[in-house]
């Protein structure tokens, strides 16, 4: 256990001194500034819209730091060493899910509280949205492990992350951003589930795949 | 009782046979030079033997925990030396021994300089240590002594020959010499 609990420190330590950490909320939140810019500052709009917005610059911001969450660690031979060791490569994508979200996650619900007010979202309606990307993050955050496995080792890995993990994410995206309709929780809490218990097979099958 | 038997094992690398029919058993205190030129499979043979790499024919047959020194350090760049090691050795469960197998490597004073300011030779010592610091029974090394000056050679021979004299078991592929006394020779 406490190998698993040291590659999620790492992953979070990472993530923290490499700047993973302020970038992808910085583009969180430009994105969501661009839109009141972009469609005008009509309120009663962009409060409708105001969802679908977060949510799909969440969806972007998790999106970011792909390439850097499994590629370095096959270069430098780290997957291998943890190989050597016996660990399963899907225990490691599982450790590197938890790393990915508590590394983006917890600061995205913050910005979201700031994206809200840019885009006039009432207040009645952030709490719902809170809690779909709570739901949801991990989800994300699980499709971006497995993405970055599959494209890792490869020329022009980032722009290829996009279009395996973009399609993938749809559903957390229509459930996420309909949070107010009812059953649409669950149904993103099924998917999320979904993607977060078989995208660590995924990402280990990868890795296991790039070593023959 | 630690062991490392490798039975008619034949390596296929993007369909090439590069070796095939390779017999080779380790019991404690015992090692193996794998020499050839280059290309010939001699890493590939070091990651058979790890398990990283599934043979093509043949089994791999291991008791005890093995310890790899491949090509990549894979040490954190970011992070001090000490620090670096000390995430491999927090996972092995003996993080108290890094700082003497620092010392044991003269990589004492580097130990607070980050990997990436490491210089080649440095850096193959301090992949090295991790695999000292590991104390599993098997080492796996991968060209050891690339990079390494006349006198780092000698210290990777001394520490082999500790391993081996305390039971322990090496694999070593080498195109460089390192003297190794009475080892298996498997000329691929």
């Amino acid at each position: 256990m406490s190998a698993y609990a040291a590659i999620v420190w790492r992953e979070l330590r990472r993530a923290w001194s490499t700047g993973g950490l302020a970038l992808p909320l910085i583009f969180f939140l430009l994105v969501a500034i661009l839109f009141p810019f972009a469609v005008g500052p009509d309120g009663k709009l962009l409060a409708r819209i105001a969802p679908g917005v977060i949510w799909a610059a969440a969806l972007l911001a998790a999106l970011l730091p792909v390439e850097r969450l499994v590629s370095p660690d096959l270069e430098s031979g780290v997957l291998d060493q943890l190989a050597v060791r016996g660990i399963p490569d899907a225990g490691v994508a599982a450790a590197k899910v938890a790393g990915h979200w508590l590394g983006f996650a917890p600061a995205l619900l913050v910005a979201t509280v700031i994206a809200s007010g840019l885009l006039q979202l009432p207040g009645a309606a952030l709490g719902p949205l809170l809690l779909a990307l709570l739901i949801g993050t991990p989800g994300l955050a699980a499709l971006g492990v497995a993405t970055a496995a599959l494209v890792s080792g490869l020329r022009g890995a980032g722009a290829l992350a996009g279009l395996v993990m973009l399609p993938f994410a749809v559903p957390l995206l229509i459930f996420g951003a309909t949070a107010d309709q009812p059953g649409a929780l669950k149904l993103l809490g099924a998917v999320s589930l979904l993607l977060v218990a078989g995208c660590p097979f995924v990402a280990g099958a990868a890795v296991r795949m790039g070593r023959s | 009782m630690n062991a490392l038997a490798l039975r008619g094992v034949a390596c296929l690398r993007g369909g090439r046979l590069l070796f095939e029919g390779l017999d080779l058993a380790l019991a404690p205190g015992e090692a193996a030079l794998v020499t050839g030129p280059n290309g010939v499979g001699k890493s590939s043979l070091i990651r058979i033997a790890a398990g990283l790499l599934a043979p093509a024919a043949g089994t791999v047959e291991c008791t005890g925990d093995r310890a790899l020194m491949a090509e990549a350090p894979a040490l954190d760049s970011e992070l001090p030396l000490a620090a670096a090691l000390n995430f491999w050795a927090g996972l092995d469960g003996r993080r108290e021994v890094v700082p003497d197998v620092l010392a044991s490597l003269d990589l004492g004073p580097l130990a607070q300089v980050p990997v990436r300011m490491l210089s080649t030779g440095q850096r193959r010592r301090a992949a090295l240590a991790r695999v000292v610091a590991s104390a599993a029974p098997i080492w796996l090394l991968d060209e050891p002594a690339n990079g390494l000056d006349t006198a780092s050679v000698a210290l990777l021979e001394g520490l082999i020959a500790g391993h081996r004299a305390a039971g322990g078991i090496a694999l070593v592929a080498t195109h460089l010499p390192i003297t190794l006394p009475d080892a298996r020779e498997v000329a691929l």
